[in-house]
Parts: C-alpha cells; sequence; structure tokens
C-alpha cells in the first residue's frame, strides 16, 4: 500500500494514464499544438478534429448533440455562465431564480450577485436526505421565475435528485433548467434525450480527466439563449470566447469515453468497497451516516462519530486523505452548510468525515481504512468529556454551553 | 494544516487525561467551550491544604491544538500555587506550542478552563 491513501475522489481524481497519454500527444511541435481556430493551415485543422473528436465522446455520455457542447475552464465557470448568462438573457420575462441551500458555492455565489443586481432567489431547503423533490420545485415556481438550478449529486453527502421529474416540472413550467453536474459523470447515466435538462455544467477532473476543462451543455431543442460572460474572440458560437486549449480538451473527451464504456464496472467494483467501508465502521456505537444511504451514488460515504470532532480524527488519520465537515478545516467557524440544511446539530456536523471512493481505491486500502478509523474514535472518545457525559446518562443538548 | 511538533506530541501523547471526582471539595471543574463551536474542554485541579495544586486531569473534544493546548496546561499547573496558576495566560500557551492565528482561540479556552477550575474550588472550599 502507498501512504497517505486517496479517500477524496469528489475533491478531484487523478487523472487516468490513458488520458494522460492522449494529452501528451497535443503538446509539442512533433504532436498536435495547433490553435483549434486556425482555419489557413494543417496544425489548425488537425487540432480542431481533435476537439470536435472530444466534444463528440462528451456528447455520447450525455447522449446529446455535439453542438449542445459549450467548453470552459471548469464547472464553476460553467455554473457562472449558465445562471448569470441565462438569467440576464431572460430578465425582461422576469427576474427570479430558484435553487437550493445545499448548492456548490459556484451556484450560490452566481445567485448572490444576481440579487445584487436586483434578481430574486428562493433558496429551496432539502429534506432530511439531502433531496430536493420535484413537487417542492412545482410548488415553487411562479409567474416571473425564469430559472431553476440544482445539482445532480451533491458534493458532499453524495445524494441524487430525481433530475428527470424535476425537468418535467420546469418544462412544463416553460422555465430554464440548469443542473450542475460535476459529481455525477462517470457515476451516473446521463441521457439528455430522457431528461428535460436546458443546460448542464460539467467537469473533467472529477471524472479522471485533467482540471481546468470543463463544458456547458447548451440544449438547441428547444432553444436556450445565454448572455456570455467571456468576451472576445467569439469562440464556441460566441458563448465562450478564449483559445481551446487542445490538451486539456482532448483529456475531457477521452475521459468521458472512457465513464461511458466503464461507468458499470467501476460503480459496482467500488459499491462493494463503499459497502465494506461501511459495514466495518457501522459495529461502533453512535455513528451516523449523513444523507439518504440508497439514493445516493456509489463512491460517497459521509458519516458522523459523535463525541469525536472531524479535525482531531483527520490529525489522527494521517495515512487517509479524507475530509471533514468540521468548522476548523476552512477559515471560517461554522460547520458544512450542507450538513446543518438537512438537520444535522452542530456537534455531528463537526463530528463528519467524507470519505470518496473512486476507481484506483483498493479492498486493502478499504480494511487498512476501516482499522485505522476505529482506532482514532476509539482514542479521541477516550479524551472527550463529551463521551463520558453520555455514557454516563447526560444529555449534552440540555446543558447551557457558553458559545464562544 | 501544519502542526508544530509539540502539538503533534502532545495529541499523540497527552498527559493527564482523566476524570476526577467532582464531589471532592478539594477538587475544582473548569467545563469552557460549546459543541457547537467545536470545542469542549473539561480541566480538573485537586488542591491541597497549602493551596498548591497536586494534580491535575482533563478531558477536550476539540482540534489537535485545543487537545495539545489543555494537556500542556494540566502539565505546568501541577505544583503550582491557584495564584501562580492564575497567572499563565493564553498567550503562553500559543508561543509553547506555535499555534498559528487560527488557533490562539483554543488557547484562550484552556486560559478559560484553568480561571473556571481555580473559581470552583475556591467556590467549593468557602461554602
Amino acid at each position: 500500500m502507498q501512504f497517505p491513501i486517496y479517500l477524496d475522489y469528489s475533491s478531484t481524481s487523478p487523472v487516468d494514464p490513458r488520458v494522460a497519454a492522449k494529452m501528451a500527444e497535443c503538446l509539442t511541435l512533433e504532436a498536435n499544438f495547433g490553435n483549434p481556430a486556425s482555419r489557413s493551415h494543417k496544425f489548425g485543422w488537425k487540432a480542431e478534429e481533435a476537439v470536435e473528436n472530444a466534444r463528440k465522446q462528451v456528447a455520447d455520455l450525455l447522449n446529446c448533440d455535439p453542438r449542445e457542447i459549450v467548453w470552459t475552464s471548469g464547472a464553476t465557470e460553467s455554473d457562472n455562465l449558465a445562471i448569470k448568462g441565462a438569467a440576464h438573457f431572460y430578465s425582461k420575462k422576469g427576474k427570479h431564480i430558484i435553487t437550493s441551500k445545499i448548492e456548490h458555492k459556484a451556484v450560490l455565489d452566481s445567485c448572490r450577485q444576481l440579487e445584487r443586481e436586483g434578481f430574486e432567489v428562493t433558496y429551496l431547503d432539502p429534506d432530511k436526505n439531502g433531496i430536493i423533490s420535484a413537487e417542492l420545485v412545482a410548488q415553487s415556481i411562479r409567474p416571473d421565475t425564469t430559472l431553476v438550478s440544482l445539482m445532480h449529486v451533491n458534493n458532499e453527502i453524495g445524494v441524487i435528485n430525481d433530475i428527470e421529474a424535476i425537468g418535467k416540472v420546469t418544462r412544463e413550467a416553460k422555465v430554464i433548467f440548469h443542473v450542475d453536474a460535476a459529481q455525477s459523470t462517470g457515476k451516473l447515466p446521463i441521457d439528455m434525450e430522457q431528461m428535460q435538462v436546458d443546460l448542464m455544467s460539467l467537469t473533467a477532473h472529477k471524472t479522471y480527466g485533467p482540471k481546468g476543462i470543463g463544458a456547458l451543455f447548451v440544449r438547441r431543442k428547444p432553444r436556450v439563449r445565454l448572455e456570455p460572460q467571456m468576451h472576445g474572440g467569439g469562440h464556441e458560437r460566441g458563448m465562450r470566447s478564449g483559445t481551446l486549449a487542445t490538451h486539456q480538451i482532448v483529456g475531457m473527451g477521452e475521459a468521458f469515453h472512457l465513464a461511458k464504456t466503464e461507468m458499470e464496472q467501476d460503480n459496482a467494483r467500488i459499491l462493494k468497497l463503499r459497502n465494506r467501508l461501511l459495514e466495518g465502521l457501522q459495529d461502533m456505537e453512535e455513528v451516523y451516516v449523513n444523507g439518504d444511504i440508497d439514493h445516493r451514488v456509489a463512491a460517497n460515504l459521509n458519516i458522523s462519530f459523535n463525541f469525536v470532532e472531524g479535525e482531531s480524527l483527520m490529525m489522527a488519520l494521517r495515512n487517509l486523505a479524507v475530509s471533514s465537515g468540521s468548522a476548523c478545516t476552512s477559515a471560517s467557524l461554522e460547520p458544512s452548510y450542507v450538513l446543518r440544511a438537512i438537520g444535522l446539530n452542530d456537534e455531528l456536523a463537526h463530528s463528519s468525515l467524507r470519505m470518496t471512493i473512486g476507481r484506483f481505491t483498493t479492498d486493502e486500502e478499504i480494511d487498512y481504512t476501516i482499522e485505522k478509523v476505529k482506532e482514532a474514535v476509539g482514542k479521541l472518545r477516550e479524551l472527550s468529556p463529551l463521551w463520558d457525559m453520555y455514557k454516563d446518562g447526560v444529555d449534552i443538548s440540555k446543558i447551557q454551553w457558553a458559545a464562544h | 494544516m501544519a502542526y508544530s511538533e509539540k502539538v503533534i506530541d502532545h495529541y499523540e501523547n497527552p498527559r493527564n487525561v482523566g476524570k476526577m471526582d467532582d464531589a471532592d471539595a478539594n477538587v475544582g471543574t473548569g467545563m469552557v467551550g460549546a459543541p457547537a463551536c467545536g470545542d469542549v474542554m473539561r480541566l480538573q485541579i485537586k488542591v491541597n491544604d497549602a493551596g498548591v495544586i497536586e494534580d491535575a486531569k482533563f478531558k477536550t473534544y476539540g482540534c489537535g491544538s485545543a487537545i495539545a493546548s489543555s494537556s500542556l496546561l494540566t502539565e505546568w499547573v501541577k505544583g503550582r500555587s491557584l495564584e501562580e496558576a492564575t497567572a499563565i495566560k493564553n498567550s503562553d500557551i500559543a508561543e509553547e506550542l506555535g499555534l498559528p492565528p487560527v488557533k490562539v482561540h483554543c488557547s484562550v479556552l484552556a486560559e478559560d478552563a484553568i480561571k473556571a477550575a481555580i473559581a470552583d474550588v475556591k467556590a467549593k472550599r468557602e461554602a
């Protein structure tokens, strides 16, 4: 085994060696280095061919038309382009947007910016499992609503929204539906013929592609219009100017091609590993899975160990690369807003670990993880006054704590 | 975040972990912090008739710096008079452990804990 063990695939994934090999073919003088926008010579034509091949590979994973794929720098840019671009373009029709409290910051911050510009945003509360229902969306749509933006899979707890059902609601109401799918490509089937999604944000680096490249799906039928956020040479049908990064795009194409061909076998294997991990940890006392365990991608386990603080737990787990919903991992003192929004109390939010499994995780690594987590939780509970109180039958929620 | 060697040492080998009988009139307990903030410290001291701290125990729910701050404090207060222990400043703890600015609140909490424990034992003795 190599240490530390990587269990943070939802943060980013390593580039698959097959992807890296394709990318390396697009860099040097002897290779495919041309500007895909150069129309006057072979270097440009060859680069354009590679870019269009990759566009088709991405479109194939979504079962859509390649002309519906717009290259961007990643999901954050795609979210910005989709939300601000659509809200601005359709602002004469209305200025109301619907999203949820557990979206990625790229969505929430884009919405905040629109609020500053005079738009009104409704932030839906997920249910206790972390899911936004189509019914809730239907109830929240107003005559002046122009855009609904919801994630396919949540980045912290891995739960899945029923995009197909929500798409029916938004299409009927003639509202644009944007989906952030950064966490779902290669993990769930996506079919744009079945799903009435108008805009979909994609990124390469969580699906074994490189960082710095993503795409926005922009539906052609019925046509969706956007106000561009990046002005310049009019690349990508005017929606996103800037010279295309051939090697990045080729990497994303290859990564999505592999995702399509290997999704089923990858996920079956990953689900087995996740269940092995869960079973291994669940026989401890006061352990809680955060978010719906059934409507969740195979790769994700978000779990709280009551009476143990997440950062100290991660310190004990220095041989494991995991993340925590505890405040101390970030600059702010607030624990994860996602865990708070699904109703977790502060203690359980501070006590959470997110472990995300991927293509290169092994049985051996999972067994080691189980052993080390159990050891660390046991040790830290022996150190925890809250564990003492729990064992003495004291109800911690009834104590008047002085916040500091 | 990178931890100092001293923080790691106290975290991996915490000194004086435990619990004393709160009913004992010579035992003072200071419990500070809140689970909602991610830190709870319980510091206990046992004081002899001469007013000297004979023993100290702690348990802490919190990050590595919070655990290290309380562990270090139990080492420092042992053998000191209540007055001497009162004089310990959070900045002394932060400096000894090399705490970064975002972790200074852990040392503040430790200072609060010893002050609370001292106040508790004084109140018990006067009662």
